[in-house]
């Protein structure tokens, strides 16, 4: 057990945080230290195709496909660098996260080519589509349909009609990854199909979901005989539900420490708050500050502990229970942000309903929650699959 | 930077989880409880035996050689049966020792405490002075006091060993909450101390040693309550089903494995930082001790509650864990003060 690094680390973080830094002050500076995911979405999609140019886009995957074959320990320092320089989160993180991975991990050699170093140059952006406005908790029971079709050039494409909801940043994204459901009659996790569809044509329509904060990051997309080539699945007909909870077990990546950065700034911003205002002197607020010091410590150890573990034979208790550990924390820390701010953190800055950070955080946070699996999810999966307790009865579908 | 236990680190948890687990037993404890709250077969058979009382002092004064994390390890297997062990004072005053003691004190104390000959104690008491050499005074609350061959008296910017079974030594046992760390009470007329070398060093090594000891004792507390709790609800059958197949009942198991899960970061980041030295280290001890003893707090709590009826009863083990947990949450500052030694950290201190 070792938590230091090695000076050749050191070195590495320094070169990550010299060029992070050079870039914020730089042709870039007009995009630090945003926060929310949808403001200057063309400048950030320029930061990507940056990125990849600079070779810092994947720095965890194979060179061949653009990346560096990082070591975990310089990922590391990569996220946490990238978020104390305040370069503003990766709107295509759906892409260098979930499908690149999972194309990395399932998809064949010629979906490789096509897609890897595209992601990683940052020229294809993806979202996700998952969610439905009946298959929410209960992923598994996706009605979107896809069915192989020969069409006029002689050659079978899948045609997709059906609706996703929450697909974020859908409305700035070149592609979209669709669970469908290519077995007819089928039910559940059975009979689905992982297709990545191309969101620009005419049978795809992404319409805006504004949400309370004021900001519409979500989308719903509606598919109307959408199309995309009969090889556009990764992995086999009917393996969709494998793929896609493979897919979601990369979420607790090496990006789990970047996020963490993120929400460093968001305490610091907290904790500056506190002071300017006196609220850092009440000992109440104090002792609640003090908690969620240590909870965003605990953290940062927890997904070390996660990331350090080879043995994955066993259920990793630290990546099981992260999801619901984060979201609960970022919501109390939204929730102390507002006892901070007083009544001053119910006023907009200006004269839209737009919201500065700590207000933003405390709106936005109750999202978390939710999103990704809702915490009465997450304990359900925690309680089954950690602790080995019977699973929720199912009502017949 | 690697945050996993080594192979040699997995092996010594898996040797003191099985030595815990065969005899450390709920009739022994019990009977521990009935007495001077202390098994001494088992301290025996832990020093003598398993050689495990000096893991954490030096090799040249007959100990292992080894740190905090395996320190923690220990408590936190000895902590998962609620052992009647005087752990904790004897962790701190090694460290005391092995850190503070002059290489004459060093060579004195170490060997004996890595040898399990001596149980320590411990007691908080910046205010004391010496006249003219001698120690006089009342010392309350002394965890396993009564049955101390050696008293740490420290605080301010002093650090003594005292004899207990010297002069001027008076004790009371007091029948106390947790049986199985009885308090006593420590008079002392005219005792004749022995100031350790470096006494702010031995300060900072002891309280170091002795909030890994609890957190981690809770650690592992905390780890048996679900454990025993989720054995228990998949057993119990109640409307036709197995009580752990209820919602309400399976979300308070999950809720007590996520604090589970957070506090074993917490102790062994502490560990690890006090192994390397790391600035880290005076926040992670502040943030382990008061997060793994409320964990453990809450987790005993959920199992009294979670078992029903039976979980009140004498007879079940429930309240043993209980009570040590609302122990570990007072001894060596509770939740509140070191949360606001971490405030002080990042905010400055209180006005």
């Amino acid at each position: 057990m070792k938590l230091g690094f090695s000076p050749a680390e050191e070195l590495f973080r320094a070169e990550c945080a010299d060029w992070l830094q050079a870039q914020m002050a730089g042709a870039f500076r007009d995009i630090k230290g945003i926060t929310t995911l949808t403001a200057k979405a063309e400048r950030r999609k320029e930061w990507e195709q940056h990125l990849g140019e600079n070779g810092w886009s994947c720095i965890g995957w194979p060179k061949a496909w653009g990346g560096r074959d990082a070591s975990l320990a310089q990922q590391v320092i990569f996220a946490e660098e990238y978020a104390r320089a305040g370069v503003p989160g990766r709107v295509n993180h759906i892409g260098i996260e979930l499908a690149g991975p999972t194309i990395l991990a399932f998809g064949s050699e010629a979906q490789k080519q096509r897609f890897l170093p595209d992601i990683a140059a940052g020229k294809t952006i993806f979202c996700q589509g998952f969610s439905e406005p009946n298959a929410g908790s209960d992923l598994a029971s996706v009605r979107t349909r896809g069915r192989l079709e020969t069409m006029a050039d002689g050659h079978e494409h899948w045609v997709v009609n059906g609706q996703k909801i929450w697909t974020s940043l859908a409305h700035i994204s070149d592609w979209i990854f669709v669970v469908t459901r290519t077995e007819e009659g089928s039910k559940g996790p059975k009979g689905l199909t992982f297709l990545m569809m191309p969101l620009d044509q005419p049978g795809i329509d992404v319409r805006g979901i504004r949400q309370i904060n004021g900001d519409a990051e979500f989308n719903e997309t509606f598919f109307t005989d959408a199309r995309c080539p009969a090889d556009s699945l990764i992995g086999a007909v009917g393996d969709g539900w494998k793929i896609a909870m493979g897919l979601l077990a990369f979420e607790r990546g090496v990006s789990t420490l970047g996020q963490q950065m993120a929400f460093r700034n968001e305490l610091d911003a907290l904790i500056a708050a506190a002071r300017a205002n006196g609220a850092a002197q009440d000992p109440l607020i104090r002792q609640r500050i003090a908690k969620a010091e240590i909870g965003l410590r605990l953290m940062r150890y927890g997904a070390l502990r996660m990331l350090s573990n080879t043995d994955h034979s066993r259920i990793d208790g630290a990546a099981l229970t992260y999801k619901i550990q984060w979201a609960t924390w970022r919501r109390s820390l939204g929730e102390l942000a507002m006892d901070v701010l007083g009544q001053a953190g119910e006023v907009a800055a200006g004269d839209s309903y737009e919201w500065d950070t700590l207000p933003n955080l405390f709106l936005y946070s109750r999202a978390d929650t939710i999103y990704g699996g809702t915490n009465q999810i997450q304990r359900n999966l925690i309680a089954e699959r950690g602790l080995g307790l019977p699973r929720e009865p199912r009502g017949d579908l | 930077m690697e945050f996993a236990f080594t192979d040699e680190q997995r092996m010594i948890a898996e040797t003191v989880r099985g030595f815990f687990t065969e005899h450390a037993t709920s009739a022994r404890t019990r009977a521990a409880m009935a007495g001077e709250g202390i098994d001494r077969a088992l301290w025996s058979a832990f020093a003598a035996e398993l050689g495990l009382a000096g893991i954490a002092l030096p090799e040249e004064h007959g100990g292992t050689g080894l740190g905090m994390i395996e320190l923690a390890l220990v408590a936190e297997a000895a902590g998962a049966q609620v052992a009647a062990l005087p752990l904790l004072g004897h962790a701190m005053i090694g460290q005391a020792i092995a850190k503070g003691g002059s290489e004459e004190q060093r060579a004195e104390w170490l060997p004996r405490l890595a040898a399990g000959e001596i149980i320590a104690a411990t007691v908080w008491a910046p205010e004391a002075q010496l006249v003219a050499g001698r120690l006089s005074g009342t010392f309350a609350l002394v965890p396993h006091g009564a049955v101390a061959d050696l008293l740490l008296v420290y605080g301010g910017n002093n650090a003594w060993i005292i004899d207990l079974k010297g002069a001027g030594v008076t004790v009371t046992p007091h029948v106390t909450m947790d049986q199985t760390r009885p308090l006593a009470t420590v008079i002392l007329h005219d005792a004749p101390v022995e100031m350790l070398d470096d006494c702010d060093a031995a300060i900072a090594a002891a309280l170091a040693a002795g909030w890994i000891c609890l957190a981690a004792e809770a650690l592992g507390g905390a780890q048996e309550t679900l454990d025993r709790t989720v054995a228990y609800a998949r057993e119990r059958v109640q409307f036709g089903r197995p009580i752990g197949s209820f919602q309400a009942y399976k979300h308070r198991l999950a809720d007590m494995m996520i604090e589970i899960e957070q506090a074993r970061s917490a102790v062994y980041w502490a560990a690890c930082a006090v192994d390397e030295n790391s600035e880290e280290a005076p926040i992670a001890l502040h943030a382990a001790k008061s997060f793994a003893a409320d964990t453990f707090f809450m987790c005993a709590g959920n199992m009294i509650q979670l078992h029903g009826g039976i979980g009140f009863t004498w007879e079940h083990d429930a309240h043993l864990y209980f009570k040590r947990a609302r122990s570990i949450q007072t001894l060596l500052g509770h939740g509140a003060y070191h949360r606001e030694a971490v405030a002080a950290m990042i905010l400055g201190a209180a006005a």
